[in-house]
């Protein structure tokens, strides 16, 4: 953005500095693609071939027959349920945890105006930070990493899937939560204020109404991720189709892995379109 | 009702908004607030809301020094004073029904709040409200598909459900036509005075201000330059409390704002040839 009637003091320092970062990113990829082994060669390997060959061969046609579907039902409704608990638990922690987050709520802007010495003012500091660190845990450890945790800790099953959504989408909700929240348009929040309302009915009347839409596209997007997540997780032991799919896998049944890897796609078609429609009533 | 002894707000970052000023309003009076933009008039408004504190002087309500109150009993004054903004500061996304009930908020539990949301509660209110203002047929649409007159109308709806004693009025007019303009500084004059209210009012419109109230204050560079009654604002008053204005200042402030990003020297300044 040089504008060329005024010569800012730093521009004689810029070319230098942008050829030092191409020099940078020049040597990261080399580095990369060395340290991470790229070559597509060995895709091309015989033993590569005849491995691809095999699974393909293997794999169809898919197992289609009505014992294998009947049998189906339970994995694709465990994933559902995993998915939609792990929500609901996710709700629970990003919800409370996200607005104690977010900043205008608990310590900064129009409503903390008359909020007291500095005492005080550090004192509301506390539970905004705690509330931070903890979302910051929680979503920095990826659910794939949490349902490990949870299945040595409550046993294999769709429940520490459940655990490891909420906890992991928990956090990523407050995150998204607190900056929706804190963008929302201050002037009607004040207004209430100024009215004599307290923190509750500034948010269920102000904050609240204005960020719903956000904050429910948000949550719905969430859900689709969790159906993909909670497929992805059975690996682990967690449940769901994931479970069935890396035990197909491991039995090299992978005509089975072809039936189970359709659904998962129909299925998370299907979640995109229930949550489209939801969408489209609330937003609108 | 309110009396102010040198009240005075610096910003933290160390704008002085209001320099000192010095009034005594009675409980009932109506009074308009008039003077050029920048003069301090909606920082005094936020100072007399308790939405600001303020940096020096006393402010007092009714004998009560309410620049330290904090907590229920900061609540409880805050309830007695009503509040219209220049943007309404309603939440479009509501049906009106609702953002006239908050009006209740500083009187509602949490519980109740939540409550109303789900299935309104005083209905009748609500609906006498809004035909006091004159939309009784409004109650249910939602707030944002309303005119700006409509929607300033739903905001002195909300003022007369939480029904204060005294009632701020911050440019309550800036943004709707004349006409228009003239019917709610009317309306709320009339409500004011029939339910004995005391009324403030910033007005941008002197026309407005002079044919309205009975007592004009004028503000310039945060302190009052006169406090008169209408007959005797004089033009040589006005024009000495507008002195400078308008235009100018306005294009002052846009130079300010696009100082960043093109430097002061690459504008022609107002009035010089290019």
């Amino acid at each position: 953005m040089a504008w060329p009637a005024v010569p800012s003091p730093a521009s004689p320092g810029r070319p230098r500095l942008s050829r030092l970062l191409v020099l940078a990113l020049g040597a990261t990829f080399v580095l990369a693609l060395r340290e991470a082994e790229v070559d597509p060669r060995l895709l091309l390997q015989p033993e590569a071939r005849a491995n691809v060959a095999r699974f393909v061969a293997g794999a169809l046609p898919p197992r289609l027959d009505a014992d294998f579907i009947a049998f189906l039902a339970r994995p694709v409704a465990e994933t559902i349920q995993i998915s939609v608990m792990g929500m609901v638990l996710a709700l629970a922690i990003g919800l409370p945890l996200g607005m104690l987050a977010t900043s205008s709520l608990t310590w900064r802007g129009i409503l903390h105006e008359q909020a007291g010495g500095p005492v005080r003012r550090l004192l509301a500091l506390l539970p905004w930070g705690l509330a931070r660190g903890t979302l910051s845990v929680f979503r920095s450890i990826p659910e794939y990493v949490w349902a490990f945790m949870f299945v040595r800790a409550v046993g294999l099953g769709p429940f520490p899937g459940v655990l490891a959504l909420g906890v992991a989408y928990g956090g990523m909700l407050g995150k998204v939560y607190s900056e929706i929240l804190e963008g929302v348009d201050p002037q009607p929040l004040e207004a209430l204020h100024a009215g004599g309302a307290g923190r509750s009915g500034v948010v269920l009347y102000g904050l609240l109404p204005q960020a719903l839409p956000h904050l429910v596209s948000y949550t719905l997007y969430r859900w689709e991720c969790a159906i993909r997540a909670s497929a992805i997780m059975g690996f682990v032991g967690a449940g769901g189709l994931g479970q069935q799919i890396e035990l197909s896998m491991r039995m090299f049944q992978f005509d089975e892995v072809l039936t189970l890897l359709a659904v998962l796609l129909l299925l998370v078609a299907t979640v995109e379109l229930v949550s489209g429609y939801i969408r489209a009533r609330v937003v609108g | 009702m309110y009396e102010l002894d040198g009240l005075g707000k610096r910003f933290p970052d160390g704008t002085l908004a209001l320099d000192e000023v010095s009034l005594t309003i009675a409980p009932g009076e109506h009074v308009a607030f008039i003077g050029p933009s920048g003069a301090g008039k909606t920082t005094l408004f936020r100072l007399l809301n308790l939405t600001l504190r303020p940096t020096r002087g006393t402010l007092r309500l009714d004998g009560v020094d309410v620049t330290t109150l904090s907590g229920r009993a900061l609540r409880a004054a805050r309830r007695r004073i009503g509040t219209i903004y220049q943007q309404h500061n309603l939440v479009g996304r509501l049906r009106v029904v609702h953002n006239v009930l908050a009006g209740n908020l500083g009187r509602w539990s949490a519980l109740t709040a939540l409550a109303s949301l789900v299935r309104p509660r005083g209905l009748d209110v609500a609906a006498r409200a809004l035909g006091r203002v004159g939309i009784p047929d409004k109650l249910h649409a939602r707030t944002d598909t309303l005119s700006g007159g409509q929607q300033q109308r739903v905001a002195i709806a909300r003022v007369l459900v939480q029904d204060p004693d005294v009632i701020l009025a911050d440019e309550p007019v800036s943004s709707v036509d004349p006409t228009l303009a003239a019917a709610i500084v009317t309306l709320l004059r009339d409500l004011s005075a029939a339910a004995g209210k005391t009324l403030l009012m910033n007005l941008h419109s002197v026309e407005l201000a002079l044919a309205n109230f009975p007592r004009i204050v004028g503000i310039r560079d945060g302190r009052v330059r006169f406090d008169l009654a209408p007959a005797q604002v004089e033009p040589a008053r006005l024009e000495a409390l507008y002195a400078g204005d308008q235009d100018q200042e306005r294009e002052v402030a846009i130079l300010a704002r696009s100082r960043d990003r093109f430097g002061v020297a690459c504008r022609p300044l107002a009035g010089f040839p290019r």
